[in-house]
């Protein structure tokens, strides 16, 4: 009924202080048992695959419980809110292993009771989740696929997106970039399915928003950024920045393979953005306005380490939850969903203004963080950029321009 | 001084500002703005209209009261989990008070004593006296308490929750929550007006302001802003005051660096004050002459001619000024 955290603050007093601090414990239970029928449950799932063992020594190690983390402390959010409106919020935290069908296990959890399902898989699992419950009374929350297939022709009725796309990150930097009138792009282009979307995402940017590719390179020299400083490089990626005429580089490098590497070691005096240097996100530790620190310092308190963007994402997915729960007084799923298409539904998220979904492809409305490793430099939408419903529809797939046909 | 609680009516507002006009022999008061960012108090004179003394307090001062007698000024060190008792006559922090962690925003009961403290981080509002610094109450409320209000009579206590989205209404004596409003994103300031039969309450990401019945804990208005090329997004509520014949209403509204004037009867916004960067927090001097805004992003405070309804100057204080009180001189 009471957070847990609020009975080890009770703990630390002594004395007179835990008496009193007690009585209007005790005080508080008893007025909520004595007002409130039973409290109503929602059961929301979070599925997420199990993740490769990491390399010998990786220095920033993906934490065990990235995003899972962002869940509980969303669901102790909610169940605070919860004990005045009589509902009862319950994780259910679902790691599926290596060979083991995600179907199936988002088909029992659905079983079980589960009417809200955050979904961290890459983008095919998650359809085949969705395929695979059409029909069912559930709605389904993308936390992490970023394709921007998704929210286009890939689209589905039952899957919200909090994950932002491919072309909103991509959008966002364009945007600062304009801004700043660095406008000759030289793109680099990784190896990986995902380096080629997020090129493609980059090219679309670029037309939106006045900015050219002056050059174009596929990066063919192995994983250098992970490699040991004494370990062999090659000319080749010693010299693929020579003698080309450009205002910045643009890495296209989801693995975080090479973009790394490539800053400061550009021929002429170049900055880097795209997946690394600058890159666009929902979430970094430097973030502090709008409330963000008092979000930054919960987290680190609960969980021991920095909030990461992925756990965020989740945090939003389920406080999103939480919010419609709150506003309709309703927790059939069908009317969570209707209500979270619908212009009443708005989720204060640390970002200055609500954040809503846009009702044609059901993708997250939200400002992102433009940043360096060490430092927020921006957030987008940039000032100036205006658009006849909000700013945040400058990023992304703008409604004329959406392939998602939702029934 | 001799200031006596009988002689004229005492009214403590949201933030805790101490109506002390009546026994004053001139009209100038001493105003205080505590500095989020470099962890001072600016000290203005309101005649002069300038930085008169900077105080060092604990770290990142947020909320920021006077005592009744205008001795005392109280602030919350957010980051050091306590609030800090200044001496104003020297300007030294001489002791400190309990407070809870995290303490935001806090209010003074009209009589001078208990204090009620917003822990931000911990989901609580903190009872303190602050003769003897003991705890009398922790009454636990929604997610990210912050505004703090309470009837003129001093028995009710209005707390709201930011991430919760609701108006906590607690019984002082009992220390119970005997009522929740649920209001639009992100509550921060709870404010009675004189008589007490109304409650407003303004929520900055959802942009509205809710004028509450506090007998029957209803919604009976949400008050609404739009100022021509202003987006929504950045029109956010955040301080409101009301002058003491009810009449009229003042409300920050953030990074639209405008503070509406809102007609407190019909409930319609009359006219919007252009004043610094991020508008947050308000307070009056007791005459009601002049109203004082902090405004975070452009670092100084306008000062605001109430009956005129126009800024008369703005006066550049320490970094990231959060709240504002107005004392005697």
């Amino acid at each position: 009924m009471v957070p847990l955290r609020s009975l080890h603050w009770l703990r630390a007093r002594q004395g007179v202080l835990m008496l009193g601090a007690l009585a209007a414990f005790l005080a508080f239970m008893s007025l909520a048992q004595a007002q409130a029928p039973p409290p109503i449950d929602i059961r929301i799932a979070l599925i997420t695959r199990q993740p490769p063992p990491p390399p010998l020594y990786e220095f920033d190690p993906v934490p065990e419980d990235e995003g899972i983390a962002g869940a509980r402390l969303a669901v102790r959010d909610n169940n605070t809110t919860g004990q005045f409106t009589g509902h009862r919020y319950a994780l259910e935290e679902e790691t599926v292993e290596e060979g083991q069908d995600a179907v199936a296990a988002a088909r029992s959890l659905v079983g079980r009771g589960v009417g809200f399902l955050a979904v961290n898989l890459p983008a095919d699992e998650l359809l085949a989740i969705a395929d695979a419950l059409k029909g069912e009374n559930v709605v389904l929350f993308n936390v992490s696929a970023t394709d921007d297939r998704l929210r286009g022709a890939d689209c589905r009725p039952n899957i919200f997106h909090m994950a932002p796309s491919r072309a909103m990150l991509t959008d966002a930097l364009a945007q600062f970039l304009a801004f700043k009138r660095w406008r000759r792009l030289f793109l680099v282009v990784g190896p990986q399915p995902g380096d080629k979307l997020y090129a493609e995402a980059v090219r679309r940017s670029a037309r939106k928003f006045g900015l050219s590719i002056a050059a174009e390179k596929p990066w063919e020299f192995g994983p250098l950024a992970r490699a040991k400083a004494d370990s062999p490089t090659t000319a080749g990626a010693l010299t693929i920045t020579q003698n080309l005429d450009y205002d910045i580089a643009i890495v296209a490098d989801e693995a975080g393979d090479f973009g790394d590497y490539l800053t400061f070691r550009t021929w002429d005096p170049r900055l880097v953005v795209g997946t690394q240097g600058l890159v666009a996100t929902t979430w970094h530790p430097t973030f502090e306005v709008w409330g963000a620190a008092q979000a930054q310092t919960h987290f680190r308190r609960t969980a021991n380490r920095p909030m990461r963007p992925l756990d965020y994402q989740v945090w939003m997915a389920v406080r999103t939850v939480g919010e419609a729960v709150t506003q309709t007084k309703a927790t059939d799923p069908g009317t969570v969903r209707q209500f979270l298409r619908g212009a009443e539904f708005g989720l204060p998220a640390y970002k200055g203004s609500s954040l809503s979904f846009r009702p044609w492809d059901q993708q997250l409305r939200q400002p992102l963080l433009v940043v360096q490793p060490r430092f927020l430099v921006s957030v987008a939408p940039e000032q100036g950029y205006l658009h006849q419903r909000t700013p945040l529809d400058t990023l992304g797939f703008d409604q004329p321009e959406t392939a998602c046909k939702l029934q | 001084m001799p200031w006596s609680l009988f002689d004229h009516k005492t009214v403590v507002t949201a933030l805790g500002i101490v109506w002390l006009g009546a026994a004053a022999e001139a009209n100038a008061y001493t105003i205080y703005v505590s500095n989020e960012k470099d962890n001072t108090v600016s000290v203005i004179d309101s005649d002069k209209l300038a930085v008169i003394a900077t105080w060092k307090v604990g770290r990142r001062p947020r909320g920021i009261t006077l005592s009744l007698d205008g001795k005392w000024l109280y602030v919350c060190a957010s980051d050091d989990n306590r609030v800090d008792v200044v001496d104003t006559s020297t300007g030294k922090v001489v002791r400190n008070l309990r407070s809870g962690p995290d303490p935001e925003l806090f209010i003074l009961h009209p009589k001078g004593n208990p204090l009620y403290i917003a822990n931000e981080d911990d989901n609580m509002v903190t009872v303190v006296d602050v003769e003897t610094n003991k705890l009398l109450a922790e009454v636990p409320v929604g997610v990210e308490p912050e505004g703090m209000g309470i009837s003129p009579d001093g028995a009710i206590l209005v707390n709201t929750s930011e991430t919760t989205n609701m108006a906590h209404f607690i019984d002082t004596t009992s220390h119970k929550i005997i009522g929740n409003v649920l209001v639009d994103s992100r509550p921060r300031v709870a404010e009675f007006s004189p008589d007490g039969k109304r409650l407003w309450v303004s929520s900055e990401v959802g942009g509205t302001v809710s004028v509450i019945d506090p007998a029957i804990h209803k919604v009976i208005k949400k008050i609404e802003f739009r100022i021509p090329g202003i987006t929504k997004e950045t029109i956010q509520p955040v301080g409101v005051r009301l002058t003491k014949d009810g009449k009229k209403a003042f409300v920050a509204l953030g990074p639209a660096n405008r503070v509406a004037v809102v007609n407190a009867e019909t409930m319609e916004v009359e006219k919007y004050l252009l004043v610094g960067q991020r508008v947050w927090q308000l307070a009056m001097t007791p005459d009601e002459r002049l109203l004082i805004s902090t405004n975070g992003v452009s670092s100084d405070v306008s000062i605001i001619d109430v009956q005129a309804a126009k800024v008369l100057k703005s006066v550049k204080v320490g970094g990231y000024p959060w709240g504002v009180v107005v004392g005697p001189k």
